[in-house]
C-alpha cells in the first residue's frame, strides 16, 4: 500500500506482471474511487463546459462520452477528464490529484451558468480485459451490447450503478460508479467471477503506458498543449472552426505551423528500461527531448516509454539516444500504442 | 561450507576462501517486485565497500545493489541477462549477481550474520 493523491492504494496484489497479463487475457478489477466524480447541471451545461474544454459536448449524443481536457489561456492542459452526456446534466470524472483544483476551476468559471454537484459518496471501479463483458454480463446482462464510450444506468447484482464502457488499459472494459455503501458488495461480486482478479496501481500504469495513454502530471501538464501532446484528435472540426476554447489561437497556430515538440512513443533497443526525466539526445549528444513515462511493458516483453522530442525527430523509426545512468542507450521513435487497442466495436 | 553475511541494504555475500558471491536477499526481491532487468558490473571492476555495484530494475523503478566488501569483480551471473526473474525466484541461490575477490577480509566483521539479519527483518516488517 502506498500513498497516492491523499489515498492509501495498493501497488499490486499478486504481482504487477501477473496482473498486467491477466488484464490482457482475462479481466482485472481496479478500485479507482480516488478519482473525482461530479455532475454539471444547468440550462445548458454542455455549452457552459465548452468554454473550458476543447471537446465537442453540445453535439455529444445523450448516453455518449468524450475524453477531453481543461485548458488554460496558454492552451496548456490543467487536467484530462471524461465527460458523459446525460441530457439534463454532464457526468464528469477527473484525476484524483487535480480534483480539488478542477472543481474549483469549473465551479468558479461557470458560476451563474452551470452548477457543479460533487459526488464524494460514490465509488468507482474499473473492470478491464477481454473477459470484462462476460464477467459483468453475468451480473448485469444489460451491459453486453453497450457501445464503447457510452453510459447506461443498470443494476449490477441488484445494485444500482452507472456503467460506462471505457477505460485506461486499451482493452474492452467498464467503469462502474456505485454509491459508497454498496461498493464493497459490488467489488466482491465482481471478484467472485472466476475470470476476474484484483489489480493495483503498478499494472494500471504498465497497461496504460503500453496503450499509449497519457498520465496527467507526467505526459501532459500545464506546459503541454493538445497539439504538442498529440491529442488533437480530441478536438472536432466544429470546435476548431469556432476556436472558442482557452488557448485556441495558440493551439491552432501550432496545428497550422507545427508545434516545437511532440509526444511520441519511444522504444529502447535493449532490455534496460528508461524512465521519466531521462534525457533524449541525437547522435551527436545534443539534447532533443525528455522521456515523460517509461518502464517495462509485460505484453511487449521489453522496455517502453513516451516522451517529447523536438520537431524533426518525431517520425517513427527516428534513431534516438537515451541517457541512462550516464551512458547513451540506443532507442527509436515508436508508433503508439505499443499494444493494439481492443475496444468494443459492437 | 560457505559463511554467509548480510548488509543493512539487504545484500548477502557468501564467502569461500577469498571469493565472495553476492546477491540480494529474498526480502529485498519481495520488496522490489517483478524484476525486468539487471545491470551487472563489468568483470575486472574494482569496487569499494558500499559502492554501487549493480542496478536492479523492477517494473516500476530502479534500485542500487551495493558492494558488501571491497574487491575486484571476477565473475557475473550471465543467466540474469536473459532471465532477470531468477533473482525473484532464487534470490539467495541461483539469482546470485557477481563474485568478488575480497580485498580486506576484516570488512566482513562489520556485516551481520544470519541471526542478526533475521532480527533486522523482524524489526522492519
Amino acid at each position: 500500500m502506498v500513498p497516492f493523491a491523499g489515498y492509501e492504494m495498493p501497488v499490486q496484489y499478486e504481482g504487477i506482471i501477473a496482473e498486467h497479463q491477466h488484464a490482457r487475457t482475462h479481466a482485472v478489477l481496479f478500485d479507482v474511487s480516488h478519482m473525482g466524480q461530479a455532475r454539471l447541471l444547468g440550462d445548458d451545461p454542455s455549452r457552459a463546459l465548452e468554454t473550458l474544454v476543447p471537446g465537442a459536448l453540445a453535439d455529444l449524443p445523450e448516453g455518449r462520452m468524450r475524453y477531453t481536457m481543461l485548458l488554460n489561456d496558454k492552451g496548456g492542459i490543467l487536467d484530462d477528464l471524461m465527460v458523459t452526456q446525460r441530457g439534463d446534466h454532464l457526468f464528469l470524472v477527473v484525476n484524483a490529484a487535480c480534483k480539488e483544483a478542477d472543481f474549483a476551476h469549473i465551479g468558479g468559471n461557470l458560476a451563474g451558468k452551470a452548477e457543479l454537484e460533487l459526488l464524494p459518496n460514490r465509488a468507482l471501479m474499473a473492470l478491464q480485459g477481454p473477459a470484462a463483458a462476460r464477467a459483468l454480463a453475468s451480473l448485469a446482462p444489460d451491459c453486453a451490447d453497450m457501445p464503447f464510450m457510452s453510459i447506461r444506468s443498470m443494476k449490477v447484482n441488484g445494485i444500482g450503478c452507472e456503467v460506462t464502457r471505457s477505460g485506461y488499459t486499451g482493452e474492452d472494459g467498464f467503469e462502474i460508479s456505485v454509491p459508497n455503501a454498496e461498493a464493497e458488495a459490488l467489488a466482491q461480486a465482481l471478484l467472485d467471477h472466476p475470470e476476474v482478479k484484483p489489480a493495483g496501481l503498478g499494472s494500471r500504469d504498465s497497461l496504460r503506458l503500453e496503450a499509449g495513454l497519457c498520465l496527467y502530471g507526467s505526459d501532459i501538464d500545464e506546459t503541454t498543449t493538445p497539439a504538442e501532446a498529440a491529442l488533437m484528435w480530441t478536438i472536432s472540426k466544429r470546435r476548431r472552426e469556432e476556436a472558442n476554447f482557452p488557448g485556441a489561437s495558440i493551439i491552432l497556430d501550432q496545428v497550422a505551423n507545427g508545434a516545437p515538440r511532440k509526444r511520441v512513443g519511444i522504444k529502447p533497443e535493449g532490455k534496460a528500461p528508461a524512465r521519466a526525466h531521462t534525457e533524449i539526445t541525437d547522435a551527436d549528444g545534443t539534447v532533443i527531448g525528455e522521456i515523460t513515462s517509461g518502464g517495462f511493458g509485460p505484453s511487449v516483453g521489453g522496455p517502453v516509454a513516451m516522451g517529447y522530442v523536438k520537431t524533426g525527430f518525431t517520425a517513427p523509426g527516428t534513431a534516438l539516444q537515451l541517457m541512462v545512468r550516464g551512458k547513451a542507450m540506443a532507442a527509436s521513435v515508436a508508433k503508439l500504442p505499443f499494444t493494439e487497442h481492443r475496444y468494443f466495436k459492437g | 561450507m560457505a559463511t554467509v553475511k548480510y548488509t543493512k541494504e539487504h545484500e548477502w555475500v557468501s564467502i569461500e576462501g577469498d571469493t565472495g558471491t553476492v546477491g540480494i536477499t529474498d526480502h529485498a526481491q519481495e520488496q522490489l517486485g517483478d524484476l525486468v532487468f539487471i545491470e551487472l558490473p563489468e568483470v575486472g571492476k574494482e569496487l569499494g565497500q558500499g559502492d554501487e555495484a549493480a542496478v536492479v530494475e523492477s517494473v516500476k523503478a530502479a534500485s542500487e545493489v551495493y558492494a558488501p566488501v571491497s574487491g575486484e569483480v571476477t565473475e557475473v551471473n550471465e543467466a540474469l541477462n536473459d532471465n532477470p526473474a531468477l533473482v525473484n525466484s532464487e534470490a539467495e541461490t541461483g539469482g546470485w549477481m557477481f563474485k568478488i575477490k575480497i580485498a580486506d577480509p576484516s570488512q566482513l566483521d562489520a556485516l551481520m550474520d544470519e541471526a542478526s539479519y533475521r532480527e533486522l527483518l523482524k524489526e522492519i516488517d
